[in-house]
């Protein structure tokens, strides 16, 4: 490790900690490019950093090009109300619950934990928006309180993880379990339903030709990769995740670092939360996100990340989360019988994972004798 | 709803002026009911209350959650307390067996409402009120039939794959199309029974299907999905109603609204009152021994824009 990343002169990690030396060794090969400047370019990470993806972008390819099959006018674009119109966009537009939901999800995942939380988050922030739209608040108060509901849960999720130490899968089914529970209360076991041009404009709304979702998902994506890749954030989850009793003997805040990425992933989930509910202009309790947290989840280790913690990638998660809803558009463009939809998606999915097995794979035959090496 | 309001308010001025001697003669009926995951079934709770005091009955009703085993020690407490009847909206299908033999050695005699069960006797119940799933689909393809002047590429937003509704559903509807050649169902696909997936289902339809041009009408087995399809619709620059018919059921307020701003063209009724169907079949029952048909079928209606703004009066506060 004699070009060790961590001999960034901004760095405020202990350069010589086992913790981060660990870390960098599983160091996601994206903060490359995105930190390609002078002085870092030494870093090695493998000969082509972009190599380690392939399996993900061809993954997408093979997809789109099975899309573009089964239905000739895939990629066919045209201009509707000021809005570019055609599945492409649909499948972009249709993924942004999902991916704003893998952009939290990453972080959480990265740092060894998980949250099965978010799809229960989705529907309360839903819900506070659907209720409080109609009870007469002005739209800008409305989204503030949906977002800090969500903020709310993942600092609760935070809060029992990192402080009382609860293992994340089972604090986050409680809430799972419970927020829908919450968002039902909220509802009043109906679906509320509003009329609000402006709070529809979230979802109905279009920036530069594209749905709003989707921007909000480049928005989100940006400041999410800024956080983690241009400060230390990033690398201090990796070593959390690497190991969380190191991390903290090499002077990362642990406790809070964790904290922190239950709070993004509330976040994200509500602006999911707000992007659904804008759709149907109405808060669904029962319906709103459910098994959303399980595509999460999926995107996030099509992309790559672990869940065991540690090396995470944030683009790749996202470029995951398109995969399975450029499938989902295509299985319903097909026309197959609805009863083979789930099939055609576990099929697929396993191709992706299978590809991406170290021993499967052949990116690093020696991965197979030499375990961790990279 | 103020006639509904009327008439409870004089059953409790009637139950009141007769006096605590009539009190202790009144029916009293245990009511197990699934829970309130909808807005349909909190509209069913509603109305068997109102039923139930329209006639001076004594409802109990006990919110099962979704579980089978609540509804199985609920029944069990009714048997206890020696209700006159128990009403049953059973969550899941199998596994009633010993709990009915239990209600009928106690003599106490048990209606099932809005869903089947399977029993190897089927004397342990009384009878089932419930609505028939394929005439409501055929409903809605006989009146597509009517609606539709020529050839017609009809898509159809299928329920949750495998639930028996959306199997019936469709059955009815199918043979209707078979029926009338003119009818094509060009694409089918499930949305869930949700306004989500209603929507994502339909946008994709209408790209597979030339921008929708070739689209003639949206067959919805709810009206939640037909609501997103219709969202779906507009959002493509077509009218809904118009250059797409929409034809769904349930007969949820929404789709009333719908119908009075003329995005949807017709919906079938499912009717949240299945237990006043109960309470005339148990009071004759209780009266005269009249035993009632294995199946008590609700009536099915299909309602149209004509009388939508009336019916979504009626119906906001009851869902």
């Amino acid at each position: 490790m004699t070009n060790s990343p961590m001999a960034r002169p901004s760095s405020r990690q202990s350069v010589s900690s086992p913790a981060a030396e660990g870390a960098s060794m599983r160091m996601s090969p994206e903060a490359a490019p995105l930190r390609a400047a002078p002085g870092f370019l030494k870093r090695g990470s493998g000969p082509v950093p972009g190599r380690r993806f392939l399996p993900q972008i061809g993954g997408l390819g093979l997809v789109l090009l099975a899309d573009w099959l089964v239905s000739p006018q895939f990629f066919a674009l045209r201009l509707q109300d000021g809005r570019l119109f055609g599945s492409v966009i649909d499948v972009l537009n249709r993924g942004a619950p999902v991916t704003l939901l893998s952009l939290g999800m990453t972080l959480v995942i990265a740092t060894g934990g998980i949250d099965l939380s978010v799809g229960a988050v989705i529907a309360i922030s839903g819900a506070v928006a659907a209720s409080l739209v109609n009870g007469g608040l002005p739209v800008p108060l409305t989204i503030i309180a949906a977002l800090s509901a969500g903020i709310l849960c993942g600092a609760w999720n935070g809060l029992l993880i990192s402080v009382l130490r609860i293992q994340p899968i089972v604090a986050t089914l409680t809430l799972m379990v419970a927020g829908r529970g919450i968002a039902q209360l909220i509802t009043e076991g109906v679906i509320v339903t509003f009329v609000n041009p402006s709070l529809s404009e979230i979802a109905d709304g279009s920036w530069f030709y594209l749905p709003a979702p989707v921007m909000l998902v480049l928005g989100m994506l940006a400041v999410t990769l800024v956080l983690v890749r241009a400060t230390a954030l990033g690398l201090m989850i990796e070593a959390v995740g690497v190991n969380r009793r190191a991390s903290e003997l090499a002077g990362i805040g642990a406790r809070s670092i964790i904290f922190l990425v239950y709070v993004w992933s509330g976040l994200c989930a509500a602006v999911a939360g707000l992007v659904l509910t804008a759709d149907i202009k109405g808060a669904d309790a029962n319906n709103a996100g459910l098994w959303l947290e399980l595509d999460a989840i999926l995107a996030v280790v099509i992309g790559g990340t672990s869940l065991l913690g540690g090396r995470f990638s944030v683009v790749m998660a996202v470029l995951g989360a398109w995969i399975i809803q450029a499938m989902n558009t295509g299985i319903l463009l097909s026309g197959f019988p609805p009863e083979f939809n789930l099939i055609v998606k576990s099929v697929v999915v396993l191709v992706i994972l299978v590809v991406q097995s170290p021993v499967l794979g052949g990116l690093n035959p020696r991965s197979l004798f030499c375990g961790r090496g990279r | 709803m103020m006639r509904c309001k009327f008439i409870g308010i004089m059953a409790l001025a009637l139950v009141a002026a007769t006096g605590s001697a009539r009190a202790a003669d009144r029916l009293v009926v245990g009511f197990s009911q699934i829970g309130s995951e909808s807005g349909w079934r909190a509209a069913e709770t509603k109305v068997a209350k109102m039923e139930a005091e329209k006639r001076g009955i004594e409802l109990k009703i006990s919110d099962a959650q979704q579980k089978e085993e609540n509804q199985i020690k609920a029944v069990r407490s009714f048997i206890a307390q020696g209700v006159d009847a128990i009403f049953i909206a059973p969550v899941v299908a199998t596994g009633w067996e010993a709990v009915l033999k239990e209600a009928k050695d106690a003599k106490i005699p048990v209606i099932l409402l809005d869903r089947g069960i399977d029993v190897k006797d089927e004397g342990l119940y009384l009878t089932v009120v419930r609505s028939d799933a394929v005439y409501e689909g055929q409903v809605a393809g006989e009146w597509l039939a009517k609606a539709a002047t020529g050839a017609c590429n009809i898509v159809e937003l299928q329920g949750t794959v495998g639930a028996s509704v959306a199997i019936d559903r469709k059955k009815g509807f199918e043979k209707i199309v078979s029926e009338t050649p003119r009818l094509k169902i060009v694409r089918t696909q499930s949305g869930d029974f949700t306004r989500a997936k209603g929507k994502e289902v339909m946008e994709s339809f209408i790209k597979a299907e030339n921008g929708g041009k070739t689209i003639c009408a949206m067959y919805a087995h709810n009206d939640d999905m037909a609501i997103g399809g219709i969202q779906a619709i507009k959002a493509a620059g077509l009218k809904p109603g118009k250059d797409i018919l929409v034809v769904s059921i349930d007969g949820v307020p929404d789709i009333f609204k719908a119908m009075a701003d003329g995005e949807a063209n017709a919906s079938v009724e499912l009717t949240p009152d299945m237990a006043g169907p109960a309470f005339d079949a148990l009071l004759a029952f209780k009266a005269n021994g009249t035993v009632p048909p294995k199946w008590i079928k609700t009536t099915t209606r299909l309602y149209q824009p004509d009388t939508a703004k009336a019916e979504y009066e009626r119906r906001k506060d009851l869902y």
